[in-house]
């Protein structure tokens, strides 16, 4: 190589490194690719473990404010005194183990245009892509004169932890003869079948160790999830416990009295002993904050990568996202992340996401050893998640059955966590 | 400027190197994408961790192929997999059953009476061996026995028992109802806990 072309070759490695700095800075620095997920939920903590199998050169940072997770998924279980609330405690230890860095710290903004997340200490992280998995948002103005200083007394449960210990305690506490009051939300929330599993499993609670005891269940909603299959389970298991009424009849504004614990409704006013309220909700605060919301209060995305329209560069997936016919479940955050972090995973080598495979499956429990189940498998048509195939439990399946969907959904519990914290 | 070269060329080396996209460091195919929907309740890469969902790491792609075509088809009785099933083609069934195939069965302690495996250990070298080689666990010519979750096991038996799935080798029917005949159903309950038992 002689003088001039050593100098036209480094000149144009020059313009090259130049232009390479301008779309992915630590590509062209020869340093990690950076990936920052926001929140360590099941949609958060399963992108980080596939990020990490995916592309191990790809450097995970997982931002959480809790040191402890408690899964939504079973803490019905934990209401209803079949489980202890330690069992569905999990640490982070086993993505620290995979290389995934994880900070407990509470995210405060997420500049796109920077490429940079803020915290509440105020330390920064770049990222090349970001992962945002911010579960949901309780808006306790949705029930009047419900709020977050009330939940202590009058618990949502709606994130597991804390609530479901006070409402289970609640339970314990209440004398035979009691009345248990819960108010179901608006669609869409987290969880579709998750209200009428718990009141199957409080029922279940109340028949065993109180049964003078009553639940009334005040609905906006005419329809709900499993609906076939819960009804018959009320009517097999619960008659004359579980009293479920609806819009026709409470309608479906609800306002509640803190200190009485009592709800006033179309239908009349509820006094309750124990009153549980599933407020109305929205994605995350994080999504708000960082405008990843359209004007109902969830996010767009592109139904493949799970890259928001609003903000390029940014994911969002789980209960926060709009994933076309895909339900709001742990299940479904679990699929939606490795979809995404299959898609992240290729952005960041320059190359096309694979044609996406999406799967839900949901267990609810209907009594101590008896459960039922709802799957989907979706496919992407046309740039939107639509469901080719799936559905419920048989109404027709005997007990038999039932019992070993109770003993699958161990199986579902003990599997799900192993690939998201495993 | 002479001197200089060997810097030059070994600057420029890495200025190469770090311009080269890494290529080989991003590892997902199709394959991947599809099999990695069943970890939620067949546990990551296929092994379960129980207590009954089964393992489906290490199968034979042939029995992975006929147990979801004859879920989609209404042939084999199932909680959810009927259901579940119906949304695959042959050409995604067959990408998951070769990839499953080539993932180690995980093998995870589990609940047995230890005296009981131990009359299963010679039932099982007697009855089933035959075509269940290596106590269970050769996966070649049928399904891998040893180390599968109990409570599936027996649903599987409960099923076939009651005739609601189908025997994939008539000799087996032949078998199990030896078995049953003369070692009654605490000779087959031993059977199941040999293969609880095995590590």
């Amino acid at each position: 190589m002689n003088r001039m072309h050593r100098r036209t070759f480094l000149q144009g490695l020059g313009a090259a490194v130049a232009v390479g700095a301008v779309g992915a800075p630590s590509l062209a620095l020869g340093a990690a690719k950076k990936v920052v997920i926001v929140g360590g939920g099941t949609g958060g903590a399963t992108a980080a473990q596939y990020l990490r199998r995916y592309d191990p050169s790809i450097e995970v940072t997982l931002i959480e404010p809790n040191k402890e997770y408690y899964t939504c998924y079973f803490s019905n279980l934990v209401i209803g005194g079949l489980r202890s609330l330690d069992s569905i405690r999990h640490t982070y230890d086993g993505l620290a183990k995979r290389g995934v860095k994880v900070v407990h710290d509470t995210v405060t903004a997420i500049d796109g245009t920077a490429k940079q997340v803020v915290t509440a200490s105020g330390q920064k992280f770049a990222y090349d892509r970001c992962i945002v998995s911010p579960g949901i948002e309780l808006v306790y103005t949705g029930v009047e004169g419900y709020s977050q200083e009330a939940e202590k007394a009058i618990p949502h449960a709606w994130k597991a932890g804390e609530q479901t210990a006070i409402l289970a305690k609640q339970l314990q506490e209440m004398p035979d003869g009691g009345q248990v009051v819960m108010v179901a939300p608006p669609n869409p929330y987290r969880c579709p079948p998750g209200p009428y599993e718990r009141a199957s499993l409080i029922a279940n609670y109340l028949k065993q160790h109180k049964p003078k005891s009553k639940l009334i269940v005040l609905d906006p909603k005419e329809k709900f999830s499993k609906q076939g299959l819960f009804t018959a389970a009320w009517k097999n298991h619960y008659s004359g416990i579980i009293e479920r009424l609806g819009p026709d009849m409470a309608g479906t504004k609800f306002t509640v009295d803190v200190k009485t614990k009592t709800v006033k409704c179309d239908a009349g006013e509820f006094k309750a002993d124990v009153l549980n309220i599933i407020p109305p909700q929205r994605a995350g605060k994080i999504a708000q904050v960082a405008s990843l919301t359209d004007e109902k209060g969830w996010c767009p995305v592109n139904q493949h990568t799970f890259e928001s329209k609003l903000v390029p560069g940014v994911h969002v997936i789980g209960d926060a996202a709009i994933a076309g016919q895909m339900p709001k479940s742990g299940y479904a955050a679990n699929s939606q992340a490795k979809v995404c972090a299959m898609a992240v995973a290729l952005l960041l080598n320059g190359k096309e996401p694979l044609k996406p495979a999406y799967t839900n499956t949901c267990y609810s429990f209907i009594a101590s050893d008896q459960a039922v189940s709802v799957a989907g498998i979706y496919e992407l048509k046309e740039g939107a998640i639509v469901e080719i195939a799936g559905g419920l439990t048989p109404a027709d399946a005997p007990e038999a059955i039932l019992r070993r969907e109770a003993e699958y959904a161990e199986s579902w519990y003990k599997n799900i966590i192993t690939d998201m914290f495993g | 400027m002479k001197q200089f070269k060997p810097f030059v060329f070994g600057a420029a080396a890495a200025l190469a190197l770090a311009l080269t996209p890494q290529a080989d460091a991003v590892e997902v195919d199709d394959a991947q994408v599809m099999a990695n929907t069943c970890a939620g309740c067949h546990g990551p890469d296929g092994s379960s961790r129980g207590p009954a969902a089964p393992t489906i790491a290490g199968m034979s792609p042939e029995i992975f192929i006929d147990a979801m075509k004859d879920y989609r088809e209404g042939k084999r009785p199932g909680t959810i997999m009927p259901r579940i099933a119906k949304g695959y083609t042959d050409e995604q069934i067959k990408l998951m059953a070769e990839y499953f195939a080539k993932q180690p069965f995980m093998r995870f302690a589990q609940p047995h009476d230890a005296q009981l495996a131990a009359k299963g250990a010679k039932l099982h070298e007697r009855y089933c061996e035959k075509c269940h080689e290596e106590g269970g666990k050769a996966s070649a010519e049928a399904g891998v026995l040893a180390g599968q979750w109990l409570p599936y096991l027996h649903y599987q038996l409960e099923d076939y028992l009651a005739d609601k799935r189908a025997y994939r080798e008539k000799n087996m029917q032949k078998r199990l109802s030896e078995l049953i005949e003369k070692e009654g159903q605490e000779g087959l309950k031993a059977v199941l806990h040999f293969y609880a038992s095995q590590k």
